[in-house]
Order: structure tokens, then C-alpha cells, then sequence
């Protein structure tokens, strides 16, 4: 195998990163394209965003420290608010904003 | 386009704020780490997906193989496997742009498409090529600068990454309100609980994802049976209704006169 140094490693990485992740994303289109998607997927299609968006609120929270100070009293305090104010205005950008605000002062501030 | 641009704004700010604020972090570590804000640049134009950008940077500085950054890669992005099912016919129908939506569909544009609805009065293909093409921007943006920046931003960042998680919950209660059966997201929920427990924070993506997959097809028939409606929806009126695709909706009373 070539071994690349310096900027050329640094470019070639970076391709190889790029290609892959497009790849990833690519998939299910090449793999499903012809004719009729199939029911199963179709359903997956359906079923899976609202158990993605649980998944991915799980894995952004996934390093918070539990047993260690402080114990994710930020992240629940912050959690909270968002779902508190989300509940009462249904207002994407004020529950993002505040939520952030909350959390920002509580891990800068408090703990 | 220029109206598309317009009514898809402020749909995105708080992927804004989120990609900017990461992608200044990005741009930060990857300028220590020896590389300018060309470097930068280019990373977010041709890769385009957070976390892994994050991971280059140690891939690099490490010197890792390429067939090693392949894997690496393969591994942390797999998740997005699952993503372009939601819109297999929705970006089929959108001509050129099929392949940049396709290249373009991070977390974030994901559940953002998930969750909008184009307005009336806009053309749904431009309005959603709009929404995704501005979060990009902003990602690139944001690396760039913090690449410029570098160590003279005064500003405390710290936590507001957190922009992110909030607006994954957000769209999470929005998708528990739409939906009649709200087994998808519980079975999220406790799936991705359950791997996180077992396998530890680094590794919990793909198995968390399988896991979520094999319960979903487990559990088809109750699922499959509250979602029915929304799928005669789907097939009848995919065209018009792109953000109905995924079966959700910005505005809940729409919903509930189309599943009723």
C-alpha cells in the first residue's frame, strides 16, 4: 500500500471519511430504488423516526456523568425546561433557546 | 427560490444556533490539531456529518490507516442507514436534488425533515432542498469561524451543544403527540437505555439502532395496525405532503383531521 504523508494523508482521510458517510446515507436508496419499496420498509419508514429522535435524545445525554458530581442535575433541570415550556407554548425555537440558556448557566455558574 | 430560502428559515434556526456553535468547536479543535481553516472547509463541505468530523480530527492526529478510518467511519455513521428509509419516496421525486438531499441527511436535517411542513404557498421540493442546503451552510460556517477564531473567542461556549439535545426532545414530544401509537418511541426510548447500560457510551449507536429495529419489525402487527391510516395517507398523497411522509406534522390539528 502507498504510504501517504502530510497533506496528502490528511486529504486522503478526509475523502475516505466523506465516501463512507455518503455511502451510509446512500444505502437505502440504491438497495430499495427498483419498483415497489417493500411493505416492511415502507412500515420501518414509518415506525422508526419517533424511536430515532428517543435514540438520538439518548445518545447526545450519553456521556453525562450519573454516578460522578453532578450527577446530571444540569442535563435533568435543562431537560425539564425544555419539555415544560414545549408542553405550555409548543414553540420549538423558545424551548431550544431557553432550555440551552438553562443549561449553559447551570454547568458554567452553579455546578 | 428565494421564497423557498425565505419560508425555510426560520424552520432552521435552531440548527443554526446548534450547528453553529458545534461547528465553532470543530473548527477550534481542528485548527490546534495543525489544521487551517482551508482544512476546515473542506472538511464540512465534502463530509458533513458532526460527530465523525470530531473523530477525524484524532483520526488524523493519530495517523491512522485509511482502511482504519473506514471502519471507524462505517461504524459511527451506520445509524444514517436508517434515515433515507423515511424519504425513500420523497427525495425520488425531487430531480437533481436527489443526491445532495441524500449526502445531506445528518441527524439534525433528518429530524428536521421529519418534522416540517412546507408552507402553501412554496413549492415542497425547493422548500425542503432550502431547509437542508441552510444547515449546511451554517455548519460550514460555523467551522470556519471557529477555525478564524481560534483561541480569541471570549464567549464561554461551554454547553451549548446542548441546542442539539433540545431540539431532538423537541421533536420527539411533537412525533409523541402526532402519533396513535406511541410504542415506536417507547421502544426507542428503552432500547436505547438499554445498550447505553450495556455497551457504555462509545460504541452505542449501531446496536442501539439494530436493537430498535428488531424490536419495531417484533412488534409490527400492533404498530403496523395503529399506523395504518397514516400509511393510506402516505400512499395517496406523498406528493403533496412531503413532511407527511414521515407521519408527522408541525401542526397537530392537520394530523388529527388526516388520521381521524
Amino acid at each position: 500500500m502507498i504510504h501517504l504523508t502530510g497533506p496528502m494523508y490528511a486529504a486522503a482521510v478526509i475523502l475516505v471519511i466523506a465516501a463512507v458517510t455518503f455511502c451510509t446515507r446512500l444505502a437505502p436508496f440504491v438497495l430499495f430504488s427498483r419498483g415497489e419499496t417493500p411493505k416492511i420498509i415502507t412500515y420501518l419508514g414509518n415506525a422508526l423516526p419517533p424511536a430515532v429522535m428517543a435514540m438520538l435524545v439518548v445518545y447526545c445525554l450519553r456521556s453525562t456523568p450519573i454516578l460522578a458530581a453532578p450527577h446530571g442535575v444540569p442535563e435533568l433541570l435543562a431537560i425539564l425546561t425544555v419539555v415544560a415550556l414545549h408542553l405550555w407554548k409548543r414553540n420549538n425555537l423558545i424551548s431550544i433557546l431557553c432550555g440551552t440558556a438553562v443549561y449553559m448557566f447551570l454547568i458554567q455558574a452553579v455546578f | 427560490m428565494k421564497k423557498a430560502l425565505k419560508a425555510a428559515f426560520p424552520c432552521t434556526v435552531p440548527i443554526m444556533l446548534g450547528y453553529l456553535s458545534i461547528g465553532i468547536a470543530f473548527g477550534l479543535l481542528f485548527q490546534n490539531a495543525g489544521y487551517n481553516f482551508v482544512w476546515a472547509f473542506g472538511m464540512s463541505v465534502l463530509v458533513y456529518a458532526g460527530a465523525m468530523q470530531f473523530i477525524a480530527v484524532s483520526i488524523l492526529t493519530s495517523g491512522l490507516s485509511l482502511i482504519q478510518a473506514a471502519v471507524m467511519t462505517l461504524l459511527v455513521n451506520i445509524r444514517h442507514m436508517f434515515y433515507g428509509l423515511s424519504f425513500l419516496d420523497t427525495f425520488s421525486k425531487m430531480g437533481k436534488a436527489k443526491g445532495y438531499m441524500i449526502f445531506s441527511l445528518t441527524d439534525e436535517t433528518y429530524s428536521l425533515l421529519c418534522s416540517i411542513q412546507s408552507p402553501e404557498d412554496v413549492d415542497p421540493k425547493k422548500f425542503l432542498f432550502s431547509v437542508s442546503f441552510l444547515n449546511q451552510c451554517y455548519w460550514v460556517a460555523g467551522s470556519v469561524l471557529g477555525s478564524l477564531l481560534g483561541s480569541f473567542i471570549t464567549f464561554d461556549t461551554t454547553g451549548m451543544d446542548f441546542a442539539m439535545t433540545a431540539l431532538f426532545i423537541v421533536i420527539f414530544l411533537d412525533q409523541w403527540k402526532a402519533y396513535k401509537t406511541h410504542r415506536p418511541a417507547l421502544i426507542g426510548l428503552a432500547a436505547s437505555a438499554a445498550v447505553l447500560i450495556a455497551v457504555g457510551p462509545d460504541n452505542m449507536a449501531l446496536p442501539a439502532m439494530l436493537l430498535i429495529t428488531a424490536l419495531l419489525l417484533v412488534f409490527r402487527r400492533p404498530i403496523s395496525a395503529k399506523l395504518q391510516s397514516d400509511e393510506d395517507v402516505l400512499t395517496a398523497d406523498a406528493d403533496t405532503a412531503p413532511a407527511e411522509a414521515a407521519a408527522t406534522s408541525a401542526d397537530p390539528e392537520v394530523r388529527k383531521e388526516v388520521t381521524l
